[in-house]
């Protein structure tokens, strides 16, 4: 009987490894292979203009590089404080979306609708629309900006090197805060009623009530949020190519558009490697300190 | 008592709350109006007249116009890319839907060692920043001549939408009671007729959550069409509408036009889905 069981088991795991195996093959090829290659790439020459130099291994070459090179540090800079300017603000007006969402008594529908379409659309399209609307000739915002007098008649946002930033900004944020919202209703729903009813009663108004009570209670969600949002804005690449193009210069372009530039305009495949890849160490550098950070303080106040 | 404490509640909150019932209909109001205005503004200035667009308020198509389309199907031939992206989106979707869904089974469900350690894998995975992984996959993808094919970017789509997959399917198998396949393996089913028999049809709605998802991400997915394909036979729409810059200024009549047509099927997909469009959303972050 004993034995039989174990058996019984013995053939699960393996039925269990089999169902597993196609997924986690496709996975390995296609995924963790390349970022490997990708890694050993970036410690050697290689420049697809000039083949005859071979692939030389350099070690550290390519990285000695960018510590050195302007243009990547700026792009560092650039990428770290996108990342901190739009995370915080989408986090915080996701959070407002989501209360409203939560809140909402008629045209739940309606409403639902409107905050995902902003999600759903490409990334491009809304790069796109921003560009659009910020451009100085067609634009209806920076003609709104004009007529307001925040800015000059003849301002272009796009030969600004820090206005440039705030069409990216905005269509990051704008696209993004509906994502945020969506995750933080779903923590919101979770949230038992009574606790506000019971503070309530003791005599707490509105605004203590969603401090003292929503907040704390909402926080594992707003820390899974701010994550999948920090990894994601860390990445940023399309919307700084299309609203932009990294300029005017290289003055709004982050690491992911300078290695892909390098990448494939320059064909400097080690050298380019070598930026790609601090895309890479940079995300996993933030998700390590978060989870660090507030991995165990979540699950110390969950248990 | 009780039932009374709940009346007094109801109607403290009805006094207490009144500056805030009119402050959050006003703030949702405006926090809508901006969701939407841009998406509005962009369908009404593509049918508007290029020229309008030049004037200082063209608040509103005075003067209809679907010029832009018809120059953007008749000159720019549109339909390729739009045929391009619902072929690559939809060959991603049915290859990595089903091979997901079998780890997903195995994943929430069997006796294995190290499922954790495969899940925390594939969740990191899916995390990767595209950028690290494109200059090996165009070396391998050129050397296999695959560069500007729909394989050749099948393959790269596969790297974001499986552990996609797997990780929102993991959730959505986790939700479903164990007990009507425990009864169905109790009568004789094998482990895989009870999966097929009675898991898939109880987990179609998941099941349909990550198709939706997975064929959003690839529809929208720019950084990989940029790099592997290399001529307007083969673009995707978010690459074709990027490239399509006039050679001296932006003609924004039919960039706008072919935005709205980009939108379009994202726009049908939310209206239809989106319950199951949400549900996939929240799977994946409330399991972490």
């Amino acid at each position: 009987m004993n034995h039989g069981t174990a058996s019984i088991e013995r053939a699960e795991t393996r039925l269990a490894w089999l169902l597993v195996a196609p997924a986690l093959a496709v996975i390995v090829l296609v995924s963790l292979v390349p970022i490997a290659v990708t890694g050993w790439d970036a410690l050697h020459v290689h420049d697809l203009r000039l083949p005859w130099l071979g692939r030389p291994f350099i070690g550290a070459g390519n990285f000695v590089e960018a510590v050195n090179d302007p243009r990547f540090r700026a792009a560092l800079l650039h990428t770290v404080a996108f990342a901190l300017i739009s995370v915080p603000l989408e986090l915080v007006l996701g959070l407002g979306l989501a209360v409203m969402l939560h809140s909402a008594t008629r045209g739940r529908a309606f409403v639902r609708v409107s905050a995902l379409l902003p999600w759903a659309i490409p990334t491009v399209v809304a790069a796109l629309l921003w560009r659009f609307m910020f451009d100085a000739q067609t634009g209806i915002l920076a003609a709104s900006f004009r007529t307001l007098g925040v800015v000059g008649p003849a301002f272009d946002w796009f030969v600004h090197p820090l206005a440039a930033w705030l069409p990216i900004i905005a269509a990051d944020v704008w696209k993004t805060t509906p994502f945020v919202a969506i995750l933080l209703l779903a923590g919101l729903q979770t949230i038992d009623p009574v606790l506000g009813e019971a503070a309530q009663i003791d005599g707490a108004g509105p605004v203590r009530r969603f401090f003292t009570i929503t907040v704390p209670l909402l926080a594992p969600a707003l820390v899974v949020a701010a994550a999948f949002r920090m990894l994601d804005a860390l990445r940023l690449f399309d919307l700084a190519y299309v609203v932009t193009g990294g300029g005017p210069g290289s003055a709004t372009e982050p690491v992911s558009l300078y290695a892909f530039i390098t990448l494939m305009q320059r064909l400097r495949f080690g050298y380019g490697s070598a930026l790609s890849i601090t895309v890479f160490l940079l995300t996993f550098a933030f998700a390590l300190v978060w989870v660090r950070l507030l991995g165990r303080s979540l699950t110390g106040a969950r248990s | 008592m009780g039932a009374f404490t709940r009346t007094l509640a109801h109607r403290s909150a009805v006094v207490s709350s009144r500056p805030v019932s009119l402050v959050l209909p006003m703030a949702g109001a405006l926090l809508l109006a901006a969701l939407l205005f841009p998406i509005c503004w962009m369908l009404a200035a593509s049918l508007m007249p290029e020229s309008r667009l030049f004037e200082s308020r063209p608040l509103l198509p005075t003067a209809v116009t679907f010029e832009h389309y018809r120059a953007l199907f008749d000159e720019r031939d549109f339909l390729v890319p739009i045929r391009n992206s619902l072929l690559v989106s939809g060959l991603t979707t049915l290859v990595a839907v089903p091979v997901a869904a079998l780890c997903a089974y195995a994943l929430a469900r069997l006796r294995m060692r190290g499922k954790g350690l495969v899940l925390a894998c594939v969740l990191a995975i899916s995390m990767f920043p595209q950028i690290s992984i494109v200059p090996p996959l165009y070396l391998i993808l050129r050397e296999l001549r695959l560069l500007n094919t729909y394989p050749g970017l099948v393959l790269p789509y596969l790297t974001f939408s499986m552990p996609l997959g797997v990780w929102l399917l993991t959730g959505f198998f986790r939700q479903l009671p164990k007990d009507l396949e425990e009864a169905a393996m109790l009568d004789g089913a094998t482990r895989m007729r009870a999966l097929r028999d009675v898991v898939l049809p109880l987990a179609a709605p998941g099941i349909a959550s990550t198709a939706i998802l997975t064929f959003l991400y690839c529809w929208n997915e720019f950084l990989f069409a940029l790099s592997f394909t290399l001529g307007p036979d083969r673009y995707t729409v978010p690459v074709a509408i990027t490239l399509f810059r006039g050679r001296y200024q932006v003609p924004w009549g039919q960039v706008l036009a072919a935005t709205v047509v980009a939108t379009i099927p994202v726009a049908l997909l939310v209206l239809a889905c989106q319950r199951r469009i949400v549900a996939g959303l929240t799977v994946g972050a409330t399991k972490g």
